[in-house]
């Protein structure tokens, strides 16, 4: 256990993955410690997408070399809900839509799972509601929404506030936020920035991959690296990223032609 | 083990050796093949009245006439009707001594359903010690339900007992010659239940869980008739969520239901029977007449769960008679490996402002076939009727296949008549979302299908829809890969 405390959060070295026979991360290394919140930046097609589902064990993406560990463990055989058990969680960029489910008793579901994976009981209904409400009051949601099926019909800034909200429920050790700036207004881009801020603490991590800066002045990150053709060519403090918000990507790129 | 046809076969060819026909009357088994002879022996096994049996001839006669329907969107071996025994006393030796000598397969199925253990040794046919609970249960019910004069018992007794009611209403709504296995089953059936409900009455309890203490097996050619005297109500449960290995293959049932004026009835059904094994040998051929008539503001509502047998042919149907009468339909069928049904529902519009609703959810998996077929006829004199229908279908995998075949008839043009239909298909994403949620892939599956299903499910009664739930799970268990 003790060597548990010691190791990083989230370590990865030098990641290649692939999908269909095409090569995507070409050698990624990353160092995430618990507490700290650490931002991804890039073009299109960089590969930041690739390596939130990489990281999530998501079957169509194909481990070539190098590995990816979670305090230590490493999750190349995992399967997804492994890796969820152990505490990862995704924020999808493009929620799905599962039409007669709650988003209740999809949680309900959610959370029991990963207990019986643990060798607990499923959580008491009394618990679960008293969770339920607790953390639809942290992300200011009507409770009426909790019982509408998951995801259909949601507007872009409910998906994603809904997807926020998931990650409260579930409490994960480490977070990754996909894109979840995309389609926001600004109202929404706020509640839904300061329910992550209220998640931060000192024993989960997060990592929150983006096009833009904005995002990134309602979340501070500790870090910031720029991803470009599969690896990451540049790391530094925040102020990297209002650097990108001026010059763009192409000054990077260039610098990793030269 | 399941049976394999060949089995089945060779046990009945042993059986036909074992005891003669004319010599024994008292065997278990008839031989096999159908005749006026056997129609007659049947009658006189069940010390039917004259005009029952004359009913039987009549049936018999017509059905040698006709042809067995070739339209449905399945393919099967024609079943060959001179070699079927017609007629098996239910067997009252237990086939086990104990638990230990059932099939470890199907005892762990009852464990996932849930099923008492002392369920199972009834359901799994093992000798069974006096349980004083059901037992007093049993008799509990009979006393609420005689309090209320409400009469209801299996088709042989109400024969005998209330032959007034059984003359007046049978045939009633499927007449003997509606169809092939309709006269079939008119000729031959030798079980099924009747109830009676009595004017103004509402059955304090759903009709089922009685049923399931009081019924072991059920028949081949199985009779229901249910009839609800004006301003009554009653829920009725049919069937059983434990999967049932019966040994008979073809099953051809004929249920009717008769709603007098202001009357409801509610039938829940759920259908687990053996749907072959997964290269699709075996199962039962499921060929079902189930009809109901509404009177003047009556209603019945048809509920079915349809998870078994290898092919299925089954439409619950209404005809709104009366005036302000109400039709529904809710189902839910699945079909996996190489299952095939054509199941769906009529409604018959006579009556001015009746109204119908039909609910219909397919789906299927493996390499099955599923077909919705439905018609809504509206007749010339049905001013103002009104039907609303949803089809909604959902794949699995790429190897299945989903159809519609809604028919419209509408003569009377102040008809409203609304046709929705829907096909998805469980995705990849939907999985890994789910899976990355913590949610395995065969849960993430039981998931969305019931979440599918959920307008079907929340029409059965709860503690059947939980039941249900489960066996939508066990049915699909294994068919994403």
């Amino acid at each position: 256990m003790d060597n548990k405390a010691y190791s990083n959060m989230l370590q990865i070295n030098d990641l290649h993955a692939s999908v269909e026979g095409k090569k995507i991360l070409k050698g990624i290394n990353l160092e995430v410690k618990a507490g700290e919140v650490h931002a991804i930046m890039g073009p299109n097609g960089s590969g930041k997408s690739t390596l939130a589902s990489v990281i999530a064990g998501k079957e169509e993406f194909e481990v070539k070399k190098g590995s990816l560990a979670l305090e230590g463990e490493d999750l190349e055989d995992l399967s997804p809900e492994e890796r969820a058990h152990m505490g990862v969680f995704l924020s999808f960029q493009y929620p799905v839509e599962i039409p007669g489910v709650s988003v209740t008793n999809f949680m309900k579901t959610a959370i029991n799972e990963s207990r019986k994976a643990k060798g607990l009981e499923d959580m008491p209904a009394n618990q679960m509601l008293k969770l339920i409400r607790e953390k639809s009051e942290l992300l200011e949601i009507d409770r009426k929404f909790l019982s509408r099926s998951l995801n259909e019909g949601f507007s872009g800034g409910e998906k994603k506030r809904n997807e926020i909200f998931q990650m409260a429920m579930l409490e994960p050790k480490l977070a990754i936020l996909d894109e979840t700036d995309s389609g926001l207004d600004i109202d929404a881009l706020r509640i839904v920035a300061n329910g992550v801020n209220k998640l931060r603490g000192k024993d989960n991590a997060i990592i929150v991959i983006t096009h833009y800066q904005r995002l990134l002045e309602y979340i501070v990150p500790d870090f910031v690296h720029v991803l470009h053709d599969g690896k990451i060519v540049k790391s530094g403090s925040k102020n990297l990223a209002l650097e990108l918000e001026e010059k763009g990507y192409d000054w990077l790129k260039q610098e990793t032609v030269v | 083990m399941a049976y394999t046809e060949e089995e089945l076969k060779k046990e009945l060819e042993t059986k036909e050796y074992e005891y003669g026909f004319y010599t024994d009357i008292e065997s278990e088994t008839f031989p096999k093949g159908l005749s006026e002879e056997i129609v007659i022996a049947i009658s006189k096994k069940k010390e039917e009245p004259e005009w029952m049996t004359e009913w039987r001839l009549e049936a018999f006669r017509v059905w040698q006439q006709m042809e067995e329907p070739e339209w449905a969107n399945v393919t099967y071996k024609k079943p060959d009707f001179q070699d079927i025994s017609y007629y098996s006393a239910p067997n009252k030796k237990p086939k086990y001594e104990s638990l230990d000598e059932v099939d470890p397969e199907l005892l762990a199925t009852f464990e996932k359903l849930g099923i008492s253990l002392e369920e199972q040794k009834k359901l799994a046919g093992v000798a069974v010690d006096i349980v004083m609970d059901s037992v007093s249960v049993a008799t509990t019910f009979k006393k609420t339900l005689a309090e209320k004069g409400i009469i209801f018992c299996s088709i042989s007794e109400a024969i005998q007992e209330h032959p007034e009611l059984v003359k007046k209403y049978i045939g009633s709504v499927v007449p003997q010659k509606d169809n092939f296995y309709a006269a079939l089953n008119s000729a031959v059936f030798s079980d099924g239940s009747f109830c009676y409900i009595p004017k103004g009455v509402r059955c304090p309890m759903e009709l089922s869980t009685y049923f399931r203490i009081n019924q072991a097996g059920t028949g081949q050619f199985e009779r229901t008739l249910v009839i609800a005297d004006e301003g009554s109500y009653v829920s009725y449960l049919e069937g059983c969520t434990a999967p049932s290995r019966d040994e008979n293959q073809l099953h051809a049932a004929v249920v009717e239901l008769i709603a007098l004026d202001d009357a409801e009835i509610k039938y829940s059904t759920v259908q687990n029977w053996f749907p072959g094994d997964k290269e699709g040998k075996g199962g039962v051929f499921n060929f079902v007449t189930k009809r109901g008539l509404c009177e003047k503001n009556a209603k019945i509502s048809w509920t079915q769960v349809e998870t078994g047998s290898a092919v299925t042919w089954k439409y619950p149907s209404c005809v709104l008679k009366g005036d302000n009468s109400i039709g529904e339909f809710y189902s839910i069928a699945v079909t996996n490996n190489f299952q095939q049904a054509d199941t769906g529902t009529k409604m018959v519009h006579l009556g001015k402002n009746t109204k119908s609703t039909i609910i219909s959810k397919g789906i299927s998996a493996g390499q099955s076939q599923n077909s919705y077929r439905g018609l809504v006829q509206v007749n010339s004199r049905a001013e103002n009727a009104r039907n609303f229908s949803q089809c909604d279908s959902l794949l699995m995998g790429n190897r299945c296949g989903a159809h519609t075949f809604p028919y419209i008839e509408a003569k009377n043009k102040t008809a409203q008549i609304e046709h929705e239909a829907t096909t998805s298909k469980i995705g990849e994403d939907q999985i890994f979302y789910c899976n990355q949620r913590g949610i395995d892939t065969e849960k993430a599956i039981a998931l969305i299908v019931n979440g599918f299903s959920k307008e079907v499910l929340n029409k059965l009664p709860m503690e059947f829809a939980v039941e249900a739930q489960k066996l939508l799970e066990i049915s699909l268990e294994g068919s994403v890969g």
